[in-house]
């Protein structure tokens, strides 16, 4: 019985979150709970707050008032074991530019403390389209190429907790498909995501998906 | 799809000194990759340098009188000119707060990078320094000297810099805040640098201000890591 308990217990735990920015509250009473395989879709206008509170819950930033709790503990006081578990993506990608993708994805990895072979790398590069790129500098990448170099990070990280701060902006369709599937994939293997889109998005293989309005 | 478990759990996991270098490296790549990183501030300390005989006139006295505050003060700004690089591209493109979210020390990881620019924009002023100091009619046995002032030095200038640009990476208009808050820091790495010299030119022994400039440079190396990730912290939250 405990271990069924164990097992359904929510992975991240966020309560009555609240943050301002100078004069401005941009949310109060953020409350929610997400258990393994679950993925939690913030939807709002620009400047609704959405980016805000994804940093809080990366822990980039403090938040005025609540807690978040991963496995139960405090995210501001357990700050590596959390880290280890986590892959935040905020809205730049995050890619030198005088960096190649292939370059880019093994800096990435190390530090998050781990390092895949560069066969695993190129593997995920070349789901994302960029085969051909791995050793173009970034540079010389497309806004969209260097974005999907940032995404092809989701295919070979072994994190548990996923936040993703508009991951599908300036993709094309099969980049979406891919960002898409690698969610999905995630949330089978008891992953957790979070992430901020103003787009539809395709969400039908995940079947415990939450939606958080910010107007 | 399959192919990504497996290849997962062959993974080994880093220790923090993987890590370090692992930084290291991708720094010391990115600036050999823009040669301006490194050819800028060493062209600006040998011009700044070569200004004074033309200004001073070539009187070989008043050269040599002159020679370690000219030397030292031009090796200064050439650090505070290339310091934005240490923080300010991974800021702008993102890959800052990815630093900041790994699970291992920011301060170890901050550590890397301002060893990265050290070697980058510090090193190279070193190996230049004695054609300067020769300009400049300094004693032969006195380039030595200030070779090794400038290994103890201008790590402690990077060193404090990275606190500076650190607390500065977030404002629009750091630029100018920056070297007037690192510039007053700099004064005692200045006086024990041109204090070497000056003993060295009129033959006094040297030892005390190594020790001095010694342990200026360990305690930069304990504490400005330190406060340089706190800095990024506040900078970024």
């Amino acid at each position: 019985m405990q271990a069924v308990e164990a097992v359904n217990a929510p992975l991240l735990e966020v309560c009555d979150l609240a943050c301002e920015r100078g004069d401005r509250l941009l949310f109060e009473g953020v409350s929610f709970a997400l258990a393994a395989g679950a993925l939690l879709q913030i939807e709002g206008p620009n400047g609704s707050g959405k980016t805000s509170l994804l940093r809080v819950l990366a822990g980039l930033s403090p938040s005025d008032a609540g807690e978040v709790r991963w496995r139960g503990l405090a995210i501001g006081r357990h700050r590596p074991e959390f880290a280890a578990e986590l892959l935040y993506l905020g809205h730049l990608p995050g890619v030198h530019p005088n960096l190649t993708p292939l370059e880019h994805l093994r800096m990435a990895t190390r530090l998050g403390g781990w390092k895949p072979s560069d066969d695993a790398l190129r593997w995920a590069l070349g789901e994302f389209g960029l085969s051909e790129y791995t050793l173009t500098p970034s540079r010389a990448l497309s806004e969209g190429q260097r974005r999907r170099a940032g995404l092809a990070r989701l295919l070979v990280s072994n994190a548990a907790l996923w936040v993703l701060d508009e991951p599908l902006s300036a993709l094309d369709v099969p980049g979406r498909a891919c960002v898409e599937s690698a969610l999905a994939q995630h949330c089978r293997r008891g992953g957790v995501a979070i992430l901020s889109t103003h787009q539809a998005v395709d969400l039908d293989n995940i079947d415990d998906v939450t939606h958080l309005r910010f107007e | 799809m399959t192919s990504r478990t497996s290849d997962l759990s062959e993974a080994a996991p880093l220790t923090v000194l993987d890590v370090f270098v692992a930084v290291l490296r991708r720094d010391v790549l990115i600036a050999c990759r823009r040669s301006s990183e490194f050819v800028n501030p060493l062209m600006f300390f040998v011009i700044i340098v070569v200004l004074f005989p033309l200004a001073l006139g070539s009187d070989p006295v008043q050269l040599r009188a002159v020679a370690p505050g000219v030397i030292w003060v031009a090796a200064l700004l050439a650090v505070v000119l290339s310091l934005e690089t240490i923080f300010r591209g991974d800021f702008e493109d993102g890959s800052l707060e990815q630093l900041l979210l790994s699970p291992f020390p920011t301060s170890v990881l901050v550590l890397a990078k301002i060893a990265a620019h050290w070697l980058v924009s510090g090193l190279p002023l070193l190996i230049i320094s004695p054609l300067l100091g020769i300009l400049l009619n300094l004693p032969a046995h006195v380039l030595p000297v200030l070779m090794f002032s400038l290994l103890l030095g201008t790590p402690v200038l990077s060193l404090l810099g990275a606190i500076g640009v650190a607390l500065t990476v977030g404002l629009r208009r750091g630029g100018v805040l920056m070297p007037l808050l690192l510039l007053p820091l700099y004064v005692p790495v200045l006086i024990f640098g041109t204090g070497v010299l000056h003993s060295a030119v009129s033959g006094m022994p040297v030892a005390a201000h190594f020790y001095a400039m010694a342990a200026l440079l360990s305690l930069a190396i304990g504490l400005a890591p330190l406060a340089s990730a706190a800095a990024l912290r506040v900078s970024l939250g």
